[in-house]
């Protein structure tokens, strides 16, 4: 491995670069580098909760915040997954119904954003999760069993991070958007062009690896999009105890980076949004924040009782913007879903439906000597010993097991 | 490895240990041709900077590491010898400065980094504990996280409160860290390197009252050694060393703690009792088998360490002990360790810390028959 030549050498140093690589960005849209880096007045919004194209002037663009409409094949390429994804939740919330997964954080009401944060990067690029995006890691195309792993209870993570370059999915709030900054520099240092995409939530936003990642990102100009799902509550706690910035989007230009607002239940301008933000990463323009206005539909986890701390009438509202009938309303009148696509969609929804059934109502064969396995690459002789003190425990469980039932068979 | 040790600081307040430290290194400089004085911080910068030479992937970040050569200057030089992409100063942020870490040794890097003092990595807690620690068990190994947390820590230096902490038990308590801590030049070199090599994260406690003691020795030397014990695949880790023979008693010290334990070897000496000094080197993995073997072969064991002696360390090495030495015990265990307070201020950090007085007392309480 190299690490690249075309970065600046050690007498050149300076601030500099990070500076003229802002007003290099805006000088490409017109428009001086503070309005680049303020988020435009209004959330962009394409297609309105009705399931209708906005007329481009009430999109909520403004120079410098244009959006083009994203491809057909896009567009279908995301009402697909929009439908896997809500059956993805759906099923798993049953099961944990059912006592098959010991809990599933579901997205039910975010998947716009979930299939967006998927569909917007490349192969070569890199998404680190937080555990309420099992629908997004799916839509990064990891198998749906292995991505329950963590739920289903037999070990803490149950897909290889490497092979479709997801971070594994994470619990302790924003850990995971340093090791995003880390991803994108590591590659940036090699002269690779790889665009990392960090997914948070409002809540998230309060914890200091927030800021030092968005920190970091940014000095070091590093091709990351802050992705921040604005869901409303962090399990009981809303937005307005988190902040009072005038939105978590405006929080960007603190660290010198651009911040925009989407419509979180629109998948159209997601897909605008963070599609231009993919690109003006790879092209150099440093690190971006986007900010999706969505809502938690379903409480924080089975465990939860949300009718403790929000209205009905709160959640009804926002199931009148529900993002996949938005989308499908649209689709449809422009003529690009019938019923022969939408029942293959379905079909498609129903196949992920029943191997996450199949494969996490299979009773999988634990082994306790795993335990002892990868705690470390070199195992050290203190773990060696243990392991060796549970197999014995284990043999002799078994063999008076044996003995018993001889002595029940006589 | 050599039992002879010099140090600068003489903020222990022991003069007999200074005196005893400064023979045995006379003795050493008289006897050695090829081997040089060299501190410990010249041997980490030169391990540093051989490491860098040595893998293109291996790269050095914290605060104040760049031009300055970081406080302590165990990183100077490099960002000149390998430019700002391989050497580099960071914002001030230290669980910043570990979650980048994680994420550059994902992808393919080898970060070696840099926490200033002891309890400025406090705020990297949560990094290094939920995902340094438990990244590789949790991933079954897909994700090795090769890299390595440098820590100046313990007192003895005079400093100001939040820069003496002694603050290796939590790291040795948290599963899937691997601890070491060098006590002579010679293995601060050797170790460095090797915890740079390893595919486990470690946390390399340097103590800082030793970065400008000197050893003789012959860094070239050191540099060949490391280059043929890492092509044959062999390694130092686990593996504690008798910094110096004994048959009384054994005295079991690690970092910081192991030039007192000698000068209290040295004064032993001189009352005619013969004491076994233990290095522990790395204290996960621990050597239990060196350790054991010199407390059956002694009978009598003190163990000695800097930090605060209440649920430590140093209280995990007399339970593994008497746990594996128990029937060859003619006397309790010993312990001498820092008192279980917040460290002291300057002026007072000589009653705190473990000093050779203190340790052959513990020694005189080893119930000896005459």
């Amino acid at each position: 491995m190299t690490i690249s030549a075309d970065h600046t050498a050690p007498d050149q140093a300076s601030k500099a670069p990070v500076e003229d690589a802002l007003s290099e960005a805006a000088k490409k849209f017109g428009i001086t580098a503070e309005d680049y880096m303020l988020p435009a007045r209004h959330q962009i919004q394409m297609v309105d909760p009705d399931g209708r194209l906005k007329p481009e002037g009430e999109q909520g663009t403004e120079p410098g915040h244009e959006y083009p409409l994203p491809g057909d094949d896009e567009l279908m390429a995301a009402y697909e997954q929009l439908v896997v994804g809500r059956r993805v939740n759906d099923q798993n919330s049953a099961l944990v119904r059912q006592g098959r997964m010991a809990v599933y954080p579901s997205s039910h009401g975010q998947e716009a954003c979930q299939v967006a944060a998927a569909l917007c990067l490349s192969e070569g690029d890199w998404m680190f999760p937080t555990y309420r995006d099992a629908v997004a890691v799916m839509a990064r195309g990891v198998d749906p069993v292995q991505a329950m792993t963590i739920f289903r209870g037999d070990w803490h993570s149950g897909f290889d991070p490497h092979e479709h370059k997801v971070g594994i999915q994470c619990t302790p709030l924003t850990t995971q958007l340093l090791h995003a900054v880390g991803v994108a520099h590591a590659a940036k240092l090699r002269g690779e062009s790889t665009v990392v995409l960090a997914m948070c939530g409002d809540g998230a936003t309060s914890e200091g690896d927030f800021h030092e990642a968005l920190n970091f990102a940014a000095v070091f100009h590093l091709p990351v999009i802050f992705f921040v799902q604005n869901n409303k509550y962090a399990i009981s706690v809303p937005l307005s105890h988190q902040s009072v910035a005038p939105s978590l989007a405006h929080k960007a230009v603190g660290y010198g980076m651009a911040g925009e607002r989407v419509d979180g239940n629109d998948v159209v301008a997601l897909l605008a949004v963070l599609d231009r933000a993919v690109k003006l990463a790879r092209e150099g323009s440093g690190p971006l924040l986007v900010e999706a206005n969505t809502y938690r539909m379903q409480a924080h986890t089975n465990a939860d009782d949300d009718t403790r701390y929000r209205e009905n009438s709160e959640v009804a509202e926002w199931r009148a913007k529900d993002p996949v009938n938005r989308m499908r309303t649209y689709l449809t009148d422009r003529g690009l879903l019938d019923d022969d696509v939408e029942s293959r969609t379905l079909e498609k929804a129903e196949a992920v439906a029943t191997q996450l059934r199949d494969g996490l109502s299979e009773d999988v064969p634990v082994d306790p000597q795993e335990l002892f396995r990868h705690v470390f690459a070199k195992p050290t002789p203190q773990l060696k010993e243990q392991s060796a003190m549970l197999a014995d425990e284990l043999a002799r469980d078994a063999s008076s097991q044996n003995s018993g039932s001889q002595e029940a068979g006589k | 490895m050599s039992p002879t040790v010099t140090t600068s600081s003489e903020a222990n307040g022991n003069v007999s240990a200074a005196t005893a430290r400064a023979a045995a290194s006379a003795a050493a400089t008289a006897e050695a041709a090829g081997p040089q004085p060299v501190t410990m911080a010249k041997a980490l910068n030169t391990a540093l900077a051989d490491a860098m030479h040595a893998d293109p992937s291996v790269l050095v970040f914290g605060e104040d590491v760049g031009m300055l050569g970081g406080v302590f200057r165990i990183t100077d030089g490099l960002t000149a010898t390998f430019g700002e992409q391989r050497c580099f100063d960071t914002p001030l942020a230290e669980s910043g400065i570990v979650g980048m870490a994680v994420g550059m040794a994902i992808n393919g890097m080898r970060p070696v980094i840099e926490m200033q003092f002891d309890a400025f990595a406090y705020p990297a807690f949560e990094q290094i504990v939920s995902h340094v620690a438990k990244m590789h068990n949790r991933t079954k190994g897909a994700v090795k996280l090769p890299m390595v947390i440098r820590v100046p820590y313990a007192g003895g230096i005079g400093g100001v409160e939040h820069h003496c902490d002694s603050s290796e038990s939590y790291y040795a308590h948290t599963a899937g860290l691997k601890v070491f801590t060098p006590a002579t030049v010679a293995d601060a070199y050797r170790m460095l390197r090797e915890a740079i090599d390893s595919d486990d994260p470690v946390m390399f406690m340097e103590p800082k009252k030793l970065y400008w003691s000197k050893d003789q020795v012959d860094l070239d030397e050191l540099r060949s050694q490391h280059s043929a014990n890492a092509k044959a695949g062999k390694s130092s880790e686990g593996r504690a060393a008798v910094a110096r023979p004994g048959t009384d008693a054994t005295l079991i010290a690690y970092g910081p703690s192991v030039p007192t334990a000698l000068a209290a070897a040295e004064a032993a000496a001189a009352e005619g009792r013969s004491l076994e000094v233990i290095d522990v080197r790395t204290i996960v993995p621990f050597d239990d088998e060196t350790v054991s073997a010199s407390v059956r072969k002694t009978g009598r064991a003190v163990v000695i360490a800097e930090a605060h002696g209440f649920a430590s360390v140093s209280s995990e090495i007399v339970a593994r002990v008497q746990e594996r030495c128990f029937h060859h015990l003619a006397a309790p265990i010993r312990r001498v360790t820092g008192f279980d307070i917040p460290y002291p201020a300057p002026k007072l950090e000589k009653y705190y810390l473990p000093g050779v007085d203190r340790i052959l007392d513990a020694v005189d309480d080893l119930q000896w028959e005459n």
